[in-house]
């Protein structure tokens, strides 16, 4: 429970905390850490918009791409404490639920019928199918490492196999995620939340159409899923034994770092050219391969 | 005895005797423009119609840049029955003045490939022609899709509508449908008598090249009433044109890196370009330097106080600037994405007529301050900075070297202007202009040549107004340039270029 309520106090701060950076690398003013979350209220008061041309899928789909995304933050452990659903192959079930929210996504960006959206509806599913591979080989990867396969038993157990390797596979892990993450929120390199431009646009695109509440929805979701990676991050780097104080200290400082990061990326590069995504991001799933065919040669499985 | 085949005109001089344009048979006619046009260091500049007592002008100016002229010459339709040759399908770079003249006056060109409407002129011969019906190219396809972008676009810039016929991610065909800023610059130029108005006007027909216009508009007023300017104003004039360019590289580097996403480039070039027009606005109180360039003298005449001002930001301007593009055109994420897109070639920008930066990074020398020098640039060499590649890098790169050129050539022209006598009077807005006159002016604007061309009746006044921005020319390259791109990089190869909407619908 403390880690579902943790998540979301992290949830609210992340997006502030990004811009943050970014005005500071770029030595303006900026808005404060508050901004996003005061623009999400404003949205939420106002009513939204719907083309004559959609159905009811465009009008449920950010409702159940939250509710998705919820879910899928209650399997996440925190500490020694169990996650509020835990069961065998239970980062399957989060995989999905993600991908549930997306998938809705992107039958609502077709489902206006106008040729932007149908064009990023087309990019998401094409980066996202790409991008699976990565986090089910890590996964597989930790699993193999440690002997369990739900995300409680695989963390509270990964810093007590007493095996040395682990803190490459705390590296690698944080790592991937780090990356995982930036493609699943759409962010620097492979799409560019701030871009104006709708043919360069991947993420945004889909959500053209989507305005008031049902916009507010979506960044939540959004932020919201920023939390869960970085949750996942600290899972991997730090030991679920520890006293839960300094646990609860560690998992913000984790979450603030991660938000950093995610800002220092996108002051200081440009984004990828459309046709080396997918070049990018089946790199990333190749050293997630790395890390697995490591792992199967250290428990002598390959032979 | 052999009827003289053109006239030759330099810029910025005195203006020519409106009867003595020869008048050619359309043959001739025909066959001068494709023989001219044939050799690459002549364009078209102007190629327009004429209306009167029924009957059609065609006047057609040919910049030679070998040695500084414009040829001028004529052709003299009917009204009544207008079917002509089209000159396109041999002198491709024609295509959008063939246009212009068929859309203003009906004149019906057999062969031309492309006759479709320019900027739905309120004087247009078809008033049936609307927004709504313009006859799009379409390719009937399973696999193709069309992406319309615009007329409203999602940042702050000008209406104008692109069509994508893709293949997937890849762009096969772009049409580009403009006209929704049609003022009717030329017909106010006319309307208008009071000479103030004139000026203000011609600051207004594109915000981001005041300057450029206005300075244009300048020259063919003195040329037709015969004022002569100082030296000192001169160089005054070519110092407010290279801050102009300066701004206005500055500010599409930023653009340049916003599209790709490099958000320290873009801001750090938007505070350079500020303070760029800031310099421009402690000149003359107009961060666009309007009101700056006025026929006959200066409101605003330069002083040591604005002069030193000016060389403290240049210096530092420029001392930033060179190490921020340093870091941008060194960084592996930039040049992903700037390098190898949007390519015009060569043969594409000759056959198009391109002008400006767009021609000289295809490795075609076409700059108007060197090929046919105005003001103090007749004794000021410019060194044009030509780029081979013709892909977004280059014209990112041209935009970077020709601001640093620019940063020194305002030094240089300081230097000189210091021990100029300074004897710049006011503005003259009662002038009597030269009747039955014919004067024609160019200048090389930030973004290419501008021309402004005026007739005047038996009274001297203004009967006919022609004003051609470089935009006109290089709408079609960047159509040519996106051919087989992702659509992705469209924005950042119409950065690119940076093309002005308002420039072509007048």
């Amino acid at each position: 429970m403390i880690g579902f309520v943790l998540i979301l106090i992290a949830a609210f701060f992340f997006p502030g905390i990004i811009l943050r950076t970014k005005s500071i690398t770029s030595g303006r003013k900026g808005p404060g850490i508050l901004q996003p979350i005061k623009d999400i209220g404003v949205l939420v008061r106002k009513g939204s918009v719907f083309s004559k041309t959609s159905g009811i899928i465009f009008q449920i789909a950010p409702v159940v791409a939250l509710s998705g995304t919820l879910c899928a933050s209650l399997v996440i452990p925190f500490a020694n404490q169990r996650a509020l659903i835990s069961f065998e192959g239970d980062f399957i079930f989060f995989s999905y639920l993600l991908a549930f929210g997306k998938f809705f996504t992107i039958l609502a960006a077709l489902d206006t019928g106008s040729s932007f959206g149908g064009m990023g509806a087309n990019r998401e599913a094409f980066f996202s199918m790409l991008v699976e591979p990565a986090f089910f080989i890590l996964l597989a990867t930790f699993a193999m490492f440690t002997g369990f396969t739900s995300f409680s038993d695989i963390f509270s157990h990964f810093f007590l196999t007493g095996d040395h390797y682990v803190l490459i596979y705390s590296i690698i892990g944080f790592y991937l995620f780090v990356q995982i993450a930036m493609i699943e929120n759409s962010r620097l390199p492979v799409d560019d939340p701030k871009t104006h431009l709708e043919l360069t646009m991947i993420h945004e695109v889909m959500i053209l159409d989507n305005s008031g509440f049902d916009k507010a929805i979506i960044h939540l979701g959004s932020y919201l899923k920023f939390a869960i990676y970085g949750s996942l991050m600290y899972n991997v780097i730090v030991p679920a034994g520890w006293n839960i104080f300094l646990q609860t200290g560690l998992f913000l400082a984790v979450q603030v770092v991660f938000a950093i990061i995610i800002g220092l990326i996108e002051s200081f590069r440009a984004r990828n050219k459309m046709n080396l995504n997918p070049k990018f991001i089946l790199t990333i799933s190749a050293i997630a391969w790395i890390a697995f065919v490591v792992i199967l040669i250290l428990t002598n499985k390959l032979i | 005895m052999d009827q003289k085949l053109y006239i030759e005109i330099i810029n910025n001089s005195l203006p020519t005797d409106l009867n003595e344009i020869p008048i050619l048979k359309y043959d001739i006619f025909f066959d001068q423009i494709m023989a001219f046009l044939k050799d690459e260091v002549k364009h078209c500049v102007a190629y327009y119609g004429v209306e009167s007592a029924g009957k059609l002008k065609l006047y057609c100016c040919i910049a030679d840049d070998n040695n500084n002229s414009i040829k001028v010459f004529a052709h003299v339709i009917n009204k009544d029955k207008p079917v002509l040759k089209s000159l396109t399908p041999v002198c491709s770079q024609l295509h959008i003045f063939e246009r212009e003249i068929h859309e203003n006056f009906g004149v019906k060109f057999e062969g031309h490939p492309w006759l479709k409407p320019v900027r739905y002129s309120h004087e247009r011969s078809d008033k049936s022609q609307i927004m709504d019906n313009y006859p799009f190219y379409e390719i009937e396809s399973e696999e193709l899709h069309e992406v319309g972008v615009g007329p409203i676009h999602a940042g702050i810039i000008e209406p104008g509508h692109f069509r994508f016929i893709c293949n997937g991610e890849k762009v096969l065909h772009l049409e580009i449908q403009l006209g929704y800023q049609h003022r009717g610059i030329e017909k106010l130029f006319i309307e208008k008598n009071d000479a103030l108005q004139r000026c203000v006007l011609s600051e207004s027909i594109a915000g981001d090249t005041s300057v450029g216009h206005a300075l244009a508009h300048s020259q063919l007023i003195e040329s037709l009433a015969g004022i002569q300017v100082s030296e000192a104003l001169q160089i005054e004039r070519c110092i407010a044109l290279e801050m102009e360019r300066l701004a206005n590289h500055i500010g599409d580097t930023a653009a340049l890196c916003g599209d790709v996403a490099y958000q320290l480039g873009q801001v750090v070039c938007e505070a350079l370009r500020t303070t760029i027009i800031n310099t421009t606005q402690f000149w003359c109180g107009n961060r666009f330097g309007k009101g700056l360039v006025r026929p006959g003298g200066s409101n605003y005449p330069m002083s040591n106080n604005i002069m030193d001002e000016m060389l403290r930001v240049l210096d530092d301007t420029d001392r930033r600037y060179s190490e921020v593009t340093d870091l941008i055109y060194s960084l592996p994420s930039v040049l992903g994405r700037f390098d190898d897109i949007g390519i015009l070639t060569r043969q594409q920008a000759l056959s198009l007529g391109a002008v400006g930066m767009a021609a000289r990074t295809c490795g075609i020398l076409r700059d108007i301050r060197k090929t046919h020098p105005f003001q103090y640039y007749k004794n000021y060499p410019v060194r044009p900075v030509i780029l081979e590649t013709g892909d977004v890098l280059a014209r990112g790169m041209e935009r970077n070297l020709e601001a640093r050129e620019s940063v020194k050539i305002i030094h240089e022209l300081i230097e000189i202007w210091r021990q100029k006598i300074k004897d710049i009077k006011k503005p003259v807005y009662e002038y009597k202009l030269k009747p039955n006159s014919f004067a024609i002016s160019m200048v090389e604007g930030w973004r290419g040549e501008i021309c402004h061309i005026a007739i005047t009746d038996n009274n001297g006044n203004i009967a006919h107004y022609k004003v051609k921005d470089p935009s006109m020319h290089n709408w079609l390259a960047l159509a040519l340039a996106v051919r087989n791109q992702e659509i992705s990089d469209f924005p950042v190869c119409n950065k690119s270029f940076n093309l002005s909407y308002c420039g072509n619908d007048l």
